[in-house]
């Protein structure tokens, strides 16, 4: 049963609660670094690391600290200095230990500092009311529904690039005209995950 | 009261995170050299890759360790270059500039289309509908592909041509990347002369589709001193090796397809 939740919450997360085509968090980086495949790829690589990271940092501190302390309502502005700090501290570690992993993913890290996504993810935990385990799957189930989008939108971009649609819907205008109809197509999976693990 | 407290937590947590980064800072500094960021800022930063490493920061990495040349930044050009070997300390050598040419010269004085095109406006898109609506399969389709891949404004395309303005182009090479032709070169700038055609149908061919095009009649190679031309697959080749820009090539051909180049 357990195993069973689990892994509906990670699916879920992936498909049909998706956090950038179903919630609407995390479309800065959606729309800003979805125009190459490799930088889509890295980027959401960051972005579920640091929030599985996060998530595991922010889940005692309100747990043990804010909640006991009757401050629960000052988490928003907690959360972010915690990521701050975790994002910080991972770069700096980063850039000692593995220089190819920096390589990899550190470029992405400063722009992630406290990203929407990763703030949601963190603070929709507790209003979903999940215990430890099953708020890591989430973070790690919407990092991983993060490339997902990350991914098909990048190859919705590479087609804008060589179509040629009118002038006043050139650049910005058909990149959100395009995100939405790729939102749209995930509603697609509204109801799947639940039917699947029927609950 | 509850003010007190959380204002307390959160400078605690403040000031913790601080002295965890403080910490972090010092014990996993990673010595970089200074140098690094004065090359990179000697470059033009634009990232174009023709040195051969992912962008400009890339190079200069590569140069303050040793691994790499320092002439290698096309649009930096000597004074890049210069630059750079006062930062490191060294002669820079000469840079060689490169420019970008487009061998082919099928305007639509020469040549016509084959037939009315009437999709994007991209000399990619136009390439995959049975080569391009140029009547010459392997010349300029003049959509400008390398226009929008210039960053220097150094390439426009009229009458059906692309044509570098030598002036302004750095030799970077993104338009030649950008050409579904393959017909943009990019070389050192020398007074040596140039085959400006890529067609390599036989002469009748050629000359029915494009007045401009090499028929590959031989006539320079009976001129060249150094036997420095070569027709192969009907189309001439300049060994820029044997030749010594006497020019006789160019006032030879008969179509025009050679010209000097500088």
């Amino acid at each position: 049963m357990m195993a069973a939740k689990l892994a509906f919450i990670f699916f879920s997360m992936i498909l049909t609660n998706n956090y950038v085509l179903v919630k609407f968090l995390g479309i800065c980086p959606f729309l800003g670094v979805s125009k190459k495949l490799d930088s889509a790829v890295g980027m959401s690589a960051a972005v579920t690391f640091v929030m599985v990271l996060a998530t595991a940092a922010t889940w005692p501190l309100y747990s043990c600290v804010l909640v006991p302390l009757g401050l629960a309502y000052l988490q928003t502005i907690v959360f972010i200095l915690v990521i701050a700090i975790l994002v910080q501290l991972l770069e700096s570690i980063m850039k000692k230990f593995p220089p190819p992993l920096y390589k990899a993913l550190g470029i992405y890290l400063p722009l992630i500092t406290t990203n929407c996504t990763i703030l949601g993810v963190t603070i929709l935990n507790f209003t979903n009311g999940y215990n430890y385990v099953e708020s890591l799957i989430c973070a790690a189930g919407a990092g991983l529904g993060f490339m997902l989008a990350m991914v098909i939108f990048s190859g919705v971009r590479k087609r804008l690039e060589d179509a040629e649609p009118p002038k006043a819907f050139e650049g910005l205008p058909i990149t959100l005209v395009a995100a939405s109809i790729t939102s749209l197509s995930f509603t697609g999976f509204g109801g799947l995950i639940e039917k699947i693990f029927g609950m | 009261m509850s003010i007190f407290s959380a204002i307390l937590i959160v400078t605690v947590i403040g000031l913790a995170g601080a002295a965890i980064l403080v910490v972090a800072a010092k014990y996993l500094e990673v010595a970089e050299d200074p140098r690094i960021g004065e090359v990179t800022s000697a470059l033009p930063g634009a990232n174009c890759g023709a040195c051969g490493f992912a962008g400009c920061s890339d190079y200069a990495k590569a140069i303050v360790e040793g691994t790499a040349e320092i002439g290698k930044c096309v649009p930096g050009g000597q004074k890049a270059a210069d630059a750079v070997g006062a930062i490191m300390g060294v002669a820079a050598g000469k840079a060689v500039q490169q420019k970008a040419v487009v061998l082919c010269q099928g305007s639509y004085d020469h040549t016509t289309d084959k037939y009315d095109y009437h999709g994007i406006k991209s000399c990619t898109a136009a390439a995959s509908l049975y080569g391009g609506p140029a009547t010459c399969p392997y010349g300029c389709i003049g959509f400008g592909d390398c226009v929008k891949a210039c960053k220097f404004d150094a390439i426009h395309a009229d009458n059906g041509l692309a044509v570098v303005d030598a002036d302004k182009c750095t030799g970077c090479g993104e338009c030649a990347k950008a050409c579904p032709k393959h017909i943009i070169s990019v070389r050192p700038v020398s007074a040596q002369p140039i085959v400006l055609c890529a067609n390599t149908d036989r002469g009748a061919l050629t000359h029915k589709a494009c007045t401009a095009g090499c028929i590959g009649c031989m006539k320079c190679t009976k001129v060249c001193p150094e036997g420095a031309v070569t027709v192969t697959d009907n189309c001439a080749k300049i060994d820029q090796s044997k030749c010594i820009n006497c020019g006789a090539c160019v006032l030879a051909c008969p179509v025009g397809a050679i010209v000097s180049f500088g």
